[in-house]
């Protein structure tokens, strides 16, 4: 109602101004075209309120907000990462006050006014020569800055980091941790099960999904028997959705069949120390970490915004990450004042209806015995034990 | 010369207002669709700002849109919340910004600017037109599904988008939008070649193209952008539709949803991002040349003097273009690229700034003592330069690949595409409205409310974008529901954004109930308002020579002969301070 109300009310306004501004113009005996000198002071004066507005609201909230409120990068390469942000946003923000205030000032300077004769002036090569030099330059410094940050950031990791993988499915995340060796056990989602969430390979664990595959099957084609058999009815499309759903998981198991001749035995006893968690990611300061980014369904994207890292997880494909964790989750705490802060993991690509739901607290241990304790209390085999 | 033949025909009513060939009617119709469109397109905007600056509140105003359905109890539904987010999203940027503004100002302007009785082909031209509404009504309809519109983003990566069993959108909706865009392909291709060989075959006796406004340039590479783009979309449009009703796997591997495990193996998800982007980043200059086309037309015109550098001006546009299609891996730098190519995508993408710097300094020096003269349409292409300074900006923070992991996907992204893109491109769409409506219905928009309008949507436009980008740099994604996340583990943040998206959210209403003015003013002057005299805005280029009522053919007699580039304005020794394109040169004359 009230809706109806103020579109209603938006139109009534519009016709009288309509209506007002008409009556003045014939009073006047002014046509639209007819810009007055009135009419160039009035926005000419309008225009440098509005350039005060603007860009006094950038300064406000520059003060008020900075940096959107995130405290200082925890992590090594988000130090670098913030360094160079201050410096881009120095350069930026010259560019953003003295540019658009160059364009107000010429225009509320050069109002018309009548009589005036404009300038004609169609061309400078030199000053259209400056004015590629200059941000070509500026751009060139942002570049290498810019391009050696990346370089640093993507680099290969050192030999001490330690393996993680993060598992990504609507709407939730699991880690993975790669136990002793250091050495992720090798995984296929046609080996994932209610037991094996992750589908890591294993003897058994291949030896379960051809069981739960063969499962499938029974069932299907018990189901299939009892239509023929007139005790059920399906619909033509329905019987022939479950044929090609049985014909389908009997060639998955032709494929997990070849898997088992594919792997030998010293690939499969690698994830035999894995664990992981479902609730919470915990690291260890001043270890660096990579993370193995796998996604189940469709596409998420690990973002973890207080060590400013981000990486799409891509169902089909392992994506990578390295970071290390430079102040425990305490020490953050005691930094921003706030008793109840923790660090967080996102889903930062759209994934469906759970989107903004989908996170994992993410804590960091100041030791490694720290750790231990979470770990003895917290953490699981990957495969589940019936 | 049929054309002209044509002009003394007595037309019916069907031929020339509906299924008219005649590119003048053909503009407007693309116009008063676009309008149409982008009413919707606030709209759903204005119904998800709801949610986001009110999480959670009851409103009967999202019930009396949404119904029971997607609002019960008048909190809106999640599925419903990306879906609006999506749809918005493709009717402003392909509905809008490119069917509606090239759409409108290449169909009216190209020919009459370059002096042609009508366009190389009308019978495609109206094609294309009707295709273009015929996807808008399949956009607009899909809305109305039972398992909503197409709701996994308006960039539709997969596997979210192939599979239902991963968000209901993906569904019916999702068929819908498909077929919609692809019908909107063909349309934009039809446009875009019509417009391409008027411009190289129909110019009037000389009109050189170093003799021609800048709109035609601006327009004629945008056409060939799209020509050259466009197909890329089809193609992986095609592969999507492919592995959605196939089962193949271009897209899709290894991937088990909503609990069914699926056979497809070997395809890239990633390789669609390369394929959509691959048109996604040449369609921002798609959206962006025509507006920037319209304004250096309107600054020069206004400001009573020549456009500064016209020659760096038509450099600018062709190293924009060039660069356009070299740049699209920067919207990919996080998704596991090889980072020596993000290195490279890095490059390419800040050299995209110099061309633009030139092109903004050159508007400014054109402003630099001019003889200003503050029509709405001028009011509006300073907003332009102003917002394409502002979003161009955040730009070279989003090119630069390590901060962009920070802020990739954030809301500072929407923020900076809206200034940049979507503000910048549709107050050149208003400036082009003000300043060309006497041509398209012979009468003069009101002024005053003009300048209401202006200074409501600019005030308004700011308000809502300037706060977005601190929303986005503390770490808020986009596409997010609400934020109720952030409240377990940092209060302070959180109630930063929650006071930004309540800020943002009433400057949104107040701007959208705003642009009533602007509906207003436009059907009440296309009816009633003052009668326009042959050249409102002591105009150079050949439009304005055209008689005030519309004829078909443009010109009752002869076409008009060029003499001289479209700028002369204030030029030394001219009793006028402007030459219009068809006035010979004087005995000594210079050209410029």
């Amino acid at each position: 109602m009230i809706f109806w109300i103020i579109i209603i009310l938006a139109f009534v306004t519009a016709a009288q101004l309509m209506k007002a501004t008409l009556l003045a113009k014939k009073m006047a005996n002014k046509k639209e075209e007819d810009i007055s000198d009135a009419d160039n002071n009035m926005n000419a004066f309008l225009l440098g309120l509005f350039a005060v507005f603007m860009l006094g609201q950038v300064v406000y909230m520059m003060f008020k907000y900075g940096n959107g409120l995130l405290p200082v990068a925890a992590s090594e390469h988000g130090q670098q990462i913030d360094f160079l942000f201050n410096l881009n946003w120095i350069i930026v923000l010259a560019v953003f006050f003295i540019v658009n205030s160059a364009l107000f000032a010429f225009a509320i300077k050069y109002r018309g006014k009548k009589g005036n004769k404009a300038y004609y002036f169609a061309h400078d090569n030199r000053l259209e020569m400056i004015w590629t030099i200059i941000p070509a330059s500026a751009l060139a410094v942002i570049i290498i800055l810019g391009l050696r940050t990346w370089n640093d950031i993507t680099s290969k990791p050192s030999d001490d980091t330690k393996i993680v993988e993060v598992y990504g499915e609507q709407f939730k995340w699991t880690v993975r941790y790669s136990g002793e060796d250091n050495k992720l056990g090798y995984a296929d989602y046609k080996l994932v099960t209610g037991e094996n969430p992750l589908g890591v390979v294993t003897p058994e664990s291949m030896e379960g999904a051809i069981k739960s595959f063969d499962n499938d099957i029974r069932k299907l084609s018990y189901k299939l028997k009892q239509d023929s058999a007139q005790k059920e009815m399906y619909s033509h499309v329905k019987a022939h959705e479950m044929q090609s759903k049985m014909e389908k998981y009997g060639r998955i198991k032709e494929r997990v069949f070849k898997m088992q001749k594919h792997y030998k035995s010293e690939q499969l006893i690698v994830a035999n120390d894995d664990y992981i968690s479902k609730l919470e990611l915990h690291l260890i300061k001043d270890q660096e970490y990579q993370f193995i980014f796998r996604a189940k369904d469709v596409m998420h994207s690990a973002y973890f915004p207080h060590f400013r890292a981000q990486m799409n997880v891509v169902p089909g494909q392992r994506t990578k990450f390295k970071l290390k964790p430079i102040y425990t989750t305490q020490e953050m705490r005691d930094m921003t004042g706030n008793p109840d802060f923790n660090y967080v993991l996102l889903c930062n690509k759209i994934c469906g209806e759970g989107h903004s739901n989908m996170k994992m607290i993410v804590v960091v241990d100041d030791s490694i015995e720290e750790f231990n304790k979470w770990k003895k209390e917290n953490t699981s085999s990957p495969i589940a034990k019936k | 010369m049929s054309a002209h033949a044509h002009a003394h025909h007595k037309e019916s009513f069907i031929t020339k207002y509906i299924f008219s060939q005649d590119h003048k009617m053909i503009g407007k119709q693309f116009l008063i669709t676009a309008i149409f469109m982008a009413i919707v397109g606030v709209f759903l905007s204005v119904l998800f700002r709801v949610q986001l600056g009110w999480p959670g509140e009851s409103s009967s105003f999202l019930n009396m849109f949404l119904g029971d359905k997607w609002a019960p109890d008048g909190v809106m539904h999640r599925g419903m919340y990306l879906g609006l987010v999506t749809i918005h999203g493709t009717i402003m940027v392909f509905f809008v910004l490119t069917g509606g503004l090239s759409g409108t100002f290449s169909n009216i302007l190209i020919p009459l600017q370059i002096g042609a009785r009508d366009m190389a082909s009308g019978f495609l031209n109206m094609l294309s037109y009707w295709m273009f509404l015929l996807s808008s009504i399949l956009m607009i309809a899909s809305l109305f599904l039972e398992t909503g519109p197409a709701n996994g983003g308006w960039t539709i990566y997969p596997p979210l988008s192939v599979f239902e069993e991963a968000i209901s959108g993906s569904g019916m909706g999702m068929t819908m939008w498909l077929t919609s865009m692809t019908i909107f392909v063909a349309s934009s291709l039809i446009g875009s070649l019509n417009y391409i060989v008027t411009v190289l075959n129909l110019r009037t006796k000389g009109m050189k193209m170093t003799r021609m406004p800048l709109t035609i340039w601006a327009f004629f590479v945008t056409a060939i952008i799209g020509v050259l783009s466009f197909p890329v979309l089809v193609s992986a449009v095609v592969l999507m539709l492919m592995d959605r009703l196939l089962g193949t796997s271009f897209y899709i591997s290894d991937v088990i949803v909503g609990g069914e495990m699926m056979e497809q193996s070997g395809g890239s998800p990633i390789l669609y991002e390369h394929l959509f982007w691959f048109l996604g980043h040449p369609e921002v200059y798609i959206i962006l040349l025509p507006a920037l086309g319209l304004t250096s037309e309107i600054v020069s015109t206004n400001a009573r003097k020549p456009i500064f550098g016209y020659r760096a001006m038509i450099g600018s546009i062709l190293a924009i273009a060039f660069l356009s299609f070299i740049v699209w891996g920067h919207h990919m730098f996080v998704t596991g690229m090889n980072p020596f190519l993000g290195g490279v995508f890095v490059f390419t993408t800040l050299l995209i700034a110099i061309p633009s710097a030139v092109k903004v300094f050159n508007y400014i020096t054109t402003l630099w003592k001019g003889n200003i003269r503050f029509s709405p349409a001028m009011l509006f292409s300073i907003g332009l330069v102003s917002a394409f300074i502002t979003g161009g900006i955040t730009g070279i923070i989003l090119a630069d690949s390590a901060l962009d992991i920070q802020v990739h996907d954030t809301m500072f992204v929407v923020a900076h595409f809206h200034v940049v893109m979507g503000l910048s491109a549709i107050l050149g769409m208003f400036a082009g409205v003000y300043h060309w409506f006497p041509k398209m219905y012979g009468r003069m928009m009101n002024t005053k409310l003009g300048y209401l309008h202006f200074w409501i949507t600019i005030v308004c436009a700011y308000g809502v974008f300037l706060p977005m980008h601190f929303v986005g740099i503390g770490g808020a994604p986009r596409r997010y529901y609400d934020y109720s996340v952030y409240e377990s583990f940092d209060g302070n943040q959180y109630e930063m954004i929650m006071d930004l998206n309540v800020i943002i959210s009433i400057f949104a209403i107040i701007g959208s109930i705003g642009q009533i003015i602007f509906i207003y003013n436009f059907f009440y002057s296309a009816r009633k308002g003052q009668k326009a005299v042959q050249n409102p805005w002591k105009s150079n280029t050949l439009e304005w020579t055209t008689p005030v009522e519309h004829i078909h053919g443009n010109w009752a007699g002869e076409l008009p002969t060029v003499h001289r580039w479209p700028y002369d304005y204030s030029k030394p020794g001219a009793d006028e301070d402007f030459i219009p394109q068809n006035v010979p040169l004087k005995d000594g004359e210079e050209e410029h």
